[in-house]
């Protein structure tokens, strides 16, 4: 690691040594970027007659229904997200440093798993429609209940799991305000709320922007609520093209339209973001809240535990009740195998991901080259593109490279290979590399960024070299942020359904997919332990973000 | 003459801590006020009460004749003809220059209010600069801009919170001297809180010099500095020190001070005083008996700042021409001047 700890200029790195460095990074950009750039070169294959077909048909739903789900969850996580950080950052009221930590739960609800618990409660035979019929009298078709497996349904499910990514970027905004910009605004005769809208919110609209986006790509990504809700979104039809007509290269262009929309969409979001980039108020006074009073602060409790049960509290409790219920039949050799496959499987992709983070991350660090700069940003842009997506990405090549070993093998030693990537642990592993490596990269980069120049420059000076540097400065500084990439992808990869849904070997199950199947099979019950299990790991991530993003106490009250 | 602003009794408290206690401050209509004093001595509490940020727990503030805060009400902000620059300014970053100045106009026509945003403009002189973002502007811009949208309303008093703290030295006199010029031809009224003297010298005709939550005095910037009341005020203004002395009753004082008046002693004084020397009481003088050890000294350019031993180990301060050039250790000659000298009774 000599060259690593070199400081951010290039003193101290021999020119050869820069040489292998900048080849091994381009040679890992050009690997991340394989599927993504597969998936653009089917835009130039030929379009199949299905085609007219999917024009015909069901192209203009799976626009309709995606754009029409993007434009729910916004205004659901705008209104969830921004309300939820203004009364926690803002106001004073009951129960408000709970609150403040218990609005962060529904990140640990994947949207899959909160849909079919919803279904389950809320089905004519669920416990709330039963009690309803038991306490009115009322027989079946003798009232109206919103059907849970609708478009609403699912912007409802969505929205309560994704407000966070906006509470949690507004909440930040709002505390860093500078409190003597919003009492200027009370000395010229603003109220309150009207000082709320109009300077405190368009101060956030940086954080309120980058939060719905994210809230966004995530609802873009999701497959599973839309499957199990029966809803004909981008993602559901991408599989049915696959799987259903047979298409893969129809489907890998669709992948193509779905990804260029979100990379658009991310796109639109940095460049919005940079002309709004307000320069901050120097001053911090302390943060003097607004103490709310009588019905008013009744008003923020009841609300805000409304959204965290909902949220959170209310599907958990029902999955821990199904899972209590069911337990003698759950947990057997299956669940042990379940488990095990998932942590393996997260443990070795979480592992992969914060290698080639630091790897990265120091890149970055000792390069001034706009170049690769531009190699490390390309490697962090799998996260916006859906895990649907960089499926298809892989298995395209790894099929075509598959063939080709095969023939050539068959030709050359009269011996067939099969299939060697395609359906294997490490095409699997390779996927959620693209996907999470940019959750790893942002932690560590922070930390790193953390440790700034004059640091190395300083122990260089009391004559430390560039490995003693890491190990003996770097390392220690680092090591929250190191743990905390590799908890962040550990849970994210425990959570994602699609990516292992198609990539997944034969007969390899994990806690999402047997959740997803089980659900699927109308079998609520059983798939309570594994939707549970993933949950409360889920929630492992949440405590560390409680305490760095919740700490409020040391800079601002 | 009408009085603008009544503070009167006012206490301010947080919790268990009283930050301001029993103040009482007028000030007249056009007159400009100072609140100086250490920093966490509350004169940013007291302000903050007259915006209304902070309630009172005794007494009542009033303006123009008119109940603001009492014990059993606060008038929010927003309700009072107050106007506010504020330490960073607080300038809103999403609008510009004349979004800031016009947005407290919001009672105004249209047209008014263009008209009313230009008139500012042009008095802090920043028509040019009417559609620039605040992060465009230099420090002096910014505070001029808060300035003018403070004034946009025509608030009945202005209040300035350290608001030339965040300029470099040499822009800080400047602007107090310009901002002082501004205030009186437009005969506002304005209450300024500040830590540093000369601001407070430059600006003010009436300064409440505060002490850990109590006015200790009100006085014009003259008499704060020439008849200062208490130790506290001595110490606070201006450079000086404080010297325990022996005095007998012929009025002759030890260490060879020499003498004061004895009509210039209060009547009930002890055998000891307390005497404030300004560093301009002990002058440099070749022919004098009287030879001090110099313990330290610093160099200001035209002058020398020497630091002097008496005899019982009490430090005194001697200004001198820059030339005067004696190394530490050795002896200065000094004569006394005391005719001015501030006493204290002895403990």
């Amino acid at each position: 690691m000599e060259i690593s700890a070199s400081s951010t200029n290039n003193r101290g790195v021999s020119w050869t040594s820069r040489l292998g460095w900048q080849a091994l990074l381009f040679g890992a950009t050009v690997v991340l970027a394989v599927p993504i750039l597969v998936i653009l070169s089917n835009l130039a294959q030929p379009y199949s007659p299905s085609w007219q077909h999917l024009f015909d048909t069901v192209l203009q739903d799976y626009v309709l229904n995606s754009l029409a789900l993007m434009i729910g969850v916004g205004i659901g996580t705008l209104i969830l997200g921004v309300g939820a950080a203004w009364v926690t950052a803002m106001c004073d009221f009951p129960g408000r440093k709970f609150l403040s930590w218990a609005f962060l739960l529904p990140l640990s609800m994947p949207a899959y798993i909160i849909a079919y618990t919803y279904t389950g409660i809320l089905d004519f035979s669920g416990p709330l429609q039963t009690s309803l019929r038991n306490i009115f009298g009322w027989q079946f078709g003798d009232y109206y209940f919103p059907e849970i497996r609708s478009l609403g349904g699912a912007i409802c499910m969505l929205s309560l799991v994704l407000y966070p990514y906006v509470y949690m970027l507004v909440r930040v905004a709002f505390l860093e305000q500078s409190t003597a910009v919003l009492e200027a605004s009370r000395t010229l005769g603003r109220k309150p709320l009207a000082t709320f809208f109009m300077v405190a919110l368009p101060l956030a609209r940086p954080a309120i922007v980058a939060g719905v986006s994210l809230a966004l790509m995530e609802t873009l990504a999701d497959y599973g609520t839309v499957a199990y809700f029966g809803v004909s979104a981008f993602t559901t039809g991408i599989f049915r093209t696959w799987y259903g007509l047979g298409e893969l290269t129809t489907a890998a262009q669709l992948c193509a339209f779905l990804m260029i929309f979100v990379l658009t969409l991310m796109v639109a979001e940095r460049w919005s973001r940079q002309r709004l980039r307000f320069h901050k108020n120097s001053a911090q006074k302390k943060l003097v809240r607004i103490k709310l009073r009588g019905w008013r602060a009744s008003l923020a409790t009841v609300l805000s535990l409304t959204v965290v049960l909902c949220g959170f509290a209310i599907p958990a409790f029902q999955l821990l009740v199904w899972s209590l219920n069911h337990w003698q039949q759950s947990i057997d050799n299956g669940f042990l195998t379940l488990l095990f496959n998932s942590f393996s499987l997260a443990a070795m992709a979480s592992i992969c991901c914060l290698v080639l983070a630091v790897f990265f991350a120091y890149a970055r660090r000792i390069s001034s080259s706009g170049l690769q700069i531009g190699a490390i940003n390309i490697a962090g842009l799998g996260y916006a593109v859906p895990g649907t997506v960089i499926a298809v990405g892989i298995i395209i090549p790894a099929a075509w490279l598959d063939n080709h070993i095969d023939a050539f093998s068959r030709a050359w030693f009269d011996y067939p290979t099969g299939l060697i990537l395609s359906g294997t642990l490490g095409a699997l592993v390779f996927a959620y590399l693209v996907r999470f490596l940019s959750v790893a990269l942002n932690t560590v980069d922070a930390g790193l960024n953390s440790i700034k120049s004059n640091i190395d420059e300083s122990a260089r000076s009391l004559g430390a070299s560039g490995s003693v540097i890491v190990r003996r400065v770097h390392l220690p500084i680092l090591k929250t942020s190191l743990l905390t990439a590799l908890l962040l992808v550990f849970v994210e990869v425990l959570k994602e359904l699609p990516t292992t849904l198609i990539l997944r070997p034969f007969n390899f199950n994990t806690l999402a997919v047997r959740t997803y199947e089980l659900a699927s099979d109308e079998r609520l019950m059983d798939a309570a332990l594994p939707a549970l299990s993933i949950v409360i790991i889920g929630l492992l991530p949440i405590m560390i973000i409680t305490k760095s993003i919740l700490n409020e106490r040391s800079n601002h009250a | 003459m009408h009085r603008q602003l009544i503070i009167n009794d006012v206490s301010v408290k947080y919790e268990n801590t009283t930050a301001i206690a029993n103040a009482n401050f007028v000030l007249d209509q056009g007159e400009i006020g100072c609140l100086l004093g250490p920093s966490g001595c509350g004169k940013t509490t007291l302000l903050r009460a007259i915006a209304g940020f902070e309630p009172v727990s005794s007494g009542y503030i009033s303006l123009d004749g008119k109940n603001l805060s009492t014990t059993k009400f606060t008038d929010p902000p927003e309700s009072r003809a107050v106007g506010m620059v504020f330490q960073d300014f607080a300038l809103f970053p999403h609008l510009n220059v004349e979004g800031n100045i016009g947005f407290g106009l919001n009672a105004l026509s249209k047209q008014d209010k263009r008209h009313r945003i230009e008139e500012m403009l042009e008095l802090v002189s920043l028509q040019a600069e009417g559609h620039r973002f605040p992060h465009e502007l230099s420090g002096g811009q910014q505070q001029r801009v808060a300035l003018a949208r403070a004034l946009a309303p025509n608030p009945q008093i202005l209040l300035l919170d350290e608001p030339f703290s965040n300029l470099d030295a040499e822009l800080r006199t400047q602007l107090a001297a310009e901002v002082r010029t501004l205030l009186k031809k437009n005969k506002v009224t304005a209450l300024l809180v500040t830590h540093d003297q000369d601001e407070a010298f430059a600006m003010a005709d009436k300064i409440a010099l505060l002490n850990n939550g109590k006015i200790a005095q009100v006085d014009s910037p003259y008499k704060l500095y020439h008849k200062p009341a208490s130790l506290f005020a001595a110490d606070f203004i201006g450079k000086g020190a404080i010297l325990n002395v022996g005095i007998d009753a012929a009025g002759i004082l030890g260490n060879d001070l020499g003498s004061l008046s004895l009509s210039s002693l209060p009547e009930d004084m002890g055998n000891t005083v307390k005497l404030l020397v300004r560093p301009d009481d002990v002058a440099y003088d070749e022919g004098s008996d009287t030879k001090l050890e110099i313990i330290s000294k610093s160099f200001l350019g035209p002058n020398y700042l020497y630091e002097l031993a008496l005899n019982d180990g009490q430090l005194v301060p001697c200004l001198t021409h820059s030339h005067i050039d004696i190394p530490i250790g050795e002896k200065l000659p000094v004569r006394f001047d005391l005719r001015h000298v501030v006493i204290f009774n002895g403990d």
